[in-house]
């Protein structure tokens, strides 16, 4: 069986190991092969761009060797898919290699679009990117007070850092003293302080208690750079001297491109991550390339992976996979420079968040690292 | 015009809210949605959103399995 992962993030690369791991007689004897496609030969762990954009760490601490992170057998190309022809098995790179599969699964993420809100991109920071972070760290670091404003577009990578970006500036803000000339002003698409019911009836009396103002139902529509106040779908405007943005976010061009999904997000089977449609029968979805209602998070597409290389190892095994997607997401929730909490939840559970701490924080820090080994298929 | 229907049963983050506005982004004035949700929050959450971004409600039920369908049109 030939298996094909289109994309080397988190997704990708989890699968390809797990996978990797459980069919190592198939690999050697010829009768599977596993062959990754990446635009890139680096792996980034982009939870860390919150630590980068606090002075904490550095891009360069949060990037490894694809290949090195790969399980031995896997074959490994630098060559972006750019026509997906499903109909047909194959797919055809930018190089103008086809590859054929028996399986493809494709994992290729999604990208920040603060262009897509006028005025977004020009007159805010944000933690998306490695030079984002780094410029979201040099003007906190200039900031000498006034109002910093969070604004919140929709759909979003990670939905836990409107929150932990607000309690780390906080902190950081804290210890440099200058909190008493510092407003901050929390904005949110919904009418709570965030999506989870329950991780915003925690969050809600951490803001009151540390002073930090919020105004829910605020859909960014436009930013007014000229005269600092960001507009609202709602047709609210508050003025700001910082503006942090959790961007807009769409999935891939070349998704859309080819016709797979709108803006870049393709209809997947909730239960099996198959690709909806006539062609889903030997297509995977893994993690933000899905469009599943959930969280578009690290954590959805690790445990959506462990599901897919198990069930793939199965059907060459036995015939048939073995497993469902439940939904499972656990997020980490930093709440500021020493204290974290955790969201646990599934299509069926809601989360039950614990007051933060410090152990939480600890954990959160040591999975920064063990995160390598967790991309190896190791944890 | 086209209708499409958003599926956000089960979803606690970002939840069916959520879904619904991201998708109405995607939408042209005088397309229609359909959110199918299993939270009961939706039935007040959406019209509440709907109404103060002057939208339009088009009706609300619940089907015998307790799934909320909720029709909206963008108008503007």
């Amino acid at each position: 069986m030939r298996i094909l992962v289109v994309g080397g993030g988190m997704g990708g690369t989890i699968f390809a190991n797990h996978l990797a791991r459980r069919i190592h007689h198939e690999m050697k004897t010829g009768k599977a092969r596993i062959t990754m496609l990446s635009a890139s030969h680096e792996h980034v762990y982009q939870p860390g761009w919150l630590y980068v954009a606090m002075g904490r760490t550095t891009p360069d601490e949060l990037v490894r060797e694809q290949q090195g992170l790969l399980e031995p057998g896997i074959e490994f190309h630098v060559d972006p898919v750019e026509e997906f022809h499903l109909a047909d098995n194959h797919v055809k790179c930018k190089s103008g290699k086809v590859h054929e599969y028996d399986v493809i699964v494709i994992s290729t993420g999604s990208r920040p679009m603060p262009e897509n809100i006028p005025g977004l991109q020009e007159n805010s920071i944000n933690c998306y990117t490695a030079e984002n972070a780094v410029e979201f760290f040099r003007q906190l670091s200039d900031f000498k007070g006034g109002r910093i404003v969070v604004t919140v577009g929709l759909p979003h990578k990670c939905p836990m850092i409107p929150l932990e970006i607000t309690f780390a500036m906080h902190d950081f803000i804290q210890d440099r003293g200058l909190l008493d000339k510092t407003e901050f002003y929390y904005t949110y698409p919904i009418g709570r302080v965030h999506s989870l019911e329950n991780v915003a009836k925690w969050a809600a009396p951490e803001f009151d208690r540390m002073g930090i103002r919020y105004e829910t139902l605020f859909n960014m529509k436009e930013v007014d750079g000229k005269n600092a106040q960001v507009l609202s779908e709602e047709g609210g405007a508050v003025k700001y001297d910082l503006l942090v943005a959790v961007p807009p976010h769409k999935g891939q061009e070349v998704i859309e491109k080819n016709g797979l999904g709108e803006n870049g997000w393709i209809p997947t089977n909730r239960t099996s991550l198959h690709m909806e449609g006539e062609y889903g029968k030997n297509v995977i979805i893994l993690g933000d390339t899905t469009n599943l209602p959930i969280s578009k998070a690290g954590s959805t597409t690790h445990f959506e992976a462990e599901v897919a290389a198990e069930n793939v190892a199965a059907v060459i095994k036995i015939g048939r996979p073995v497993r469902s997607y439940d939904g499972k997401v656990f997020c980490f929730i930093e709440a500021g420079k020493d204290r974290a909490t955790y969201a646990m939840f599934d299509y069926q559970h809601p989360p039950q968040p614990k007051a933060p701490t410090g152990a939480v924080h600890a954990f959160k820090m040591a999975y920064n690292q063990l995160y390598w080994a967790s991309a190896r298929g190791l944890l | 015009m086209s209708e499409r229907v958003v599926d956000a049963r089960g979803s606690f983050c970002p939840g069916p809210l959520m879904e619904l506005i991201s998708s109405m982004k995607m939408m042209s004035v005088g397309d229609t949605l359909e959110l199918l949700s299993t939270d009961a929050g939706s039935a007040a959450d959406v019209p509440e959103w709907i109404k103060k971004v002057g939208h339009e409600m088009l009706d609300t039920r619940q089907d015998d399995a307790g799934t909320w369908h909720i029709r909206v049109r963008k108008a503007k």
